[in-house]
């Protein structure tokens, strides 16, 4: 993939008279991790279901994978994997059976699919609850498996929507570990986040958005750097006035 | 919601039991005459004075296979032969009512409808009642040489009133697939899951595709498990194989309108609690005016029965299993006709509505 995996051009998307994302325009580089940070309600949700095909921006131009989104929605899909905000599991089935079903829906076959199924189980600390029913998970265990549920085709553009809400400390730390080796395997990640530790922490570049618009794109380093302050929540301050934990 | 449940569940519960329109149901009885001779008029005078009751519809028929052929269809409740020494009786009866040596004996058949357990059970009374008032006027006798037999097409057998509700149980099972898949595509969304489908590969088509057909194969399932206990408790419909194969079919292509009020269902229900509620305003006409449930429905309500598909799914199941119409009979090929006709285009409806409103 020669050209950016993913970009935006001066996307807007409005809601009748909301407007949820205003002229957004961003690039994000193959194998990079890039990091959409905001408060609630500033528009992170809706930009990651522009790029993965669910909404149709009203004007702007949004490439995902070299497709055009708003033509060739179907091909994307092909190439990405996604995770959304809510936990979407189905919990009268298994781990195992909710991971197979998910990789049925891209037609792997049986031994591909059985090793990414065991693989990511593994990777995700979830291998001896993998049989049990996931209504008896905790909290902490179904947005693991959420988490891996996208991945189980190995997509190369993967879209995490705050993938560590609600976590323990200790499945928040095994999830970034995770995302840190993804990096490594040179895919690109667009994660939206309102935890400032997370984007500083694994981010290459961040995006800081409020009310739609974005208002500083750069890596964590050189935002602090360039603000003069000690870390992103200063620089969201420094931009709004406001801070992002006051808006959660 | 909870305005328009209650309103909801007591017109249909009245409308099936409280006897909405006309107070008195009126049942149409075949009736096929031997009797050429027709001895002052006797035999005439007998079929008006069964047409005089205003609870009995007279229909004559020329043979008494086309008969029983409408009998056999559900379209008469009855067919009575009377027999060709009728009206010789009669006379014979009223020229020496002391004197049984006298009398030329003669009886009348009558053929019930298998698939109605009020028609089974008002009618012989009825003309029973006509017949003994007719024969004897004043005379004070207690048997006349007339006399009225019960018969059926094929054996005489005494069907329990569990018997005559069994092809309705059918469609009630099948009726509640409403309230199934509402809860399930309102929880799908409400949690997500669509959404996450949304951004696989799988298309819309594909989507719905699977979801009726798994729906489909839930309700064979229940149709086959209904037959089975059934069974066991007594119900045996003396029917060949492609009786019992069309029966099926009829199940299955019924599930496709229970699906498609789900999904109508579901469009409008917020929650899946919601969807439970909302899914009564689809699952009580249908239950009170189509299934056994309202078995005594009187002719206005009837009218209304025909709007809900699983009226034409109980008439056809009733026909096939108690009455053993052929499978190419008009009746059964009608039914069939618009149970296939409403249930695709409802499934149509919802698919569309819901697909709109979710953008799937």
């Amino acid at each position: 993939m020669g050209l950016s995996p993913i970009l935006m051009e001066n996307v807007v998307k409005k809601f009748e008279d909301v407007i949820a994302v205003n002229g957004v325009s961003l690039k994000v580089a193959e194998g990079e991790l890039f990091g959409l940070l905001g408060p609630n309600g500033a528009g992170k949700t809706t930009i990651v279901n522009i790029l993965c095909g669910l909404l149709k921006p009203t004007s702007g131009h949004v490439i995902v994978g070299g497709f055009d989104v708003q033509k060739e929605s179907a091909r994307i899909k092909e190439l990405i994997g996604v995770c959304p905000q809510e936990t979407a599991v189905y919990p009268y089935l298994t781990g195992v059976e909710n991971l197979e079903l998910f990789g049925n829906l891209y037609a792997l076959d049986r031994s591909t699919l059985r090793q990414r199924r065991d693989m990511l189980l593994e990777k995700m600390g979830l291998n001896q609850d993998a049989k049990r029913k996931v209504e008896k998970y905790s909290g902490g265990m179904k947005r693991r498996l959420s988490l891996i549920m996208a991945l189980i085709h190995d997509p190369q553009i993967i879209f995490l929507d705050e993938p560590t809400v609600g976590m323990d400390p200790q499945s928040r730390r095994a999830v970034w570990d995770f995302m840190t080796e993804l990096k490594r395997e040179n895919k690109t990640i667009f994660l939206t986040t309102h935890y400032m530790e997370e984007a500083e922490a694994l981010c290459n570049r961040v995006g800081i958005i409020d009310h739609g618009k974005l208002i500083a794109l750069d890596s964590p380093r050189e935002l602090i750097s360039k603000n003069k302050v000690r870390n992103l929540e200063e620089v969201f301050i420094k931009f709004t006035g406001r801070s992002i934990r006051g808006e959660i | 919601m909870i305005f328009l449940f209650p309103l909801v569940f007591v017109l249909a519960f009245g409308a099936s039991f409280g006897g909405l329109g006309d107070s008195q149901p009126v049942y149409v009885i075949g009736v096929f005459n031997m009797d050429q001779l027709n001895l002052a008029n006797s035999t005439q005078a007998f079929i008006d004075a069964l047409s005089a009751t205003k609870i009995l519809s007279i229909q004559v028929y020329s043979d008494n296979q086309t008969a029983q052929s409408d009998l056999s269809q559900g379209k008469i409740q009855a067919v009575m032969v009377i027999p060709s020494t009728f009206s010789q009786s009669l006379t014979s009866y009223r020229a020496s009512p002391e004197d049984p040596s006298r009398w030329v004996n003669a009886t009348i058949r009558l053929y019930l409808d298998k698939g109605s357990i009020v028609a089974t059970q008002a009618i012989p009374p009825i003309i029973q009642q006509v017949l003994t008032a007719f024969t004897s006027q004043n005379h004070q006798q207690t048997s006349t040489p007339i006399i009225l037999k019960i018969a059926s097409l094929i054996e005489t057998k005494h069907a329990s009133a569990f018997e005559f509700m069994a092809p309705g149980m059918f469609t009630f099972a099948s009726i509640f697939l409403i309230m199934m898949v509402a809860q399930s595509f309102t929880q799908d969304r409400e949690n997500g899951m669509i959404k996450r489908i949304r951004t696989t590969p799988i298309t819309s088509t594909e989507f719905m595709t699977s979801q009726v057909l798994s729906y489909m194969l839930i309700a064979l399932i229940q149709a086959i498990l209904i037959f089975f206990a059934a069974y066991l408790m007594g119900f045996k419909p003396n029917v060949n194989f492609a009786a019992y194969a069309l029966a099926f079919i009829i199940v299955l292509i019924f599930s496709l309108s229970n699906v498609g009020f789900g999904l109508i269902t579901a469009t409008v229900a917020k929650t899946s609690g919601a969807a439970t509620g909302l899914s009564f305003l689809f699952i009580l006409p249908q239950l009170f005016l189509g299934t056994f449930v309202g078995v005594s429905l009187s002719s206005t309500v009837q009218v209304a029965g025909k709007f809900v598909p699983s009226y034409y799914v109980t008439d056809a199941l009733t026909s096939l299993l108690l009455r053993e119409a052929a499978i190419t009979s008009p009746a059964i090929l009608l039914d069939l006709a618009a149970i296939s006709t409403s249930c695709i285009a409802i499934l149509a409806v919802g698919i569309i509505l819901y697909a709109k409103c979710y953008k799937f």
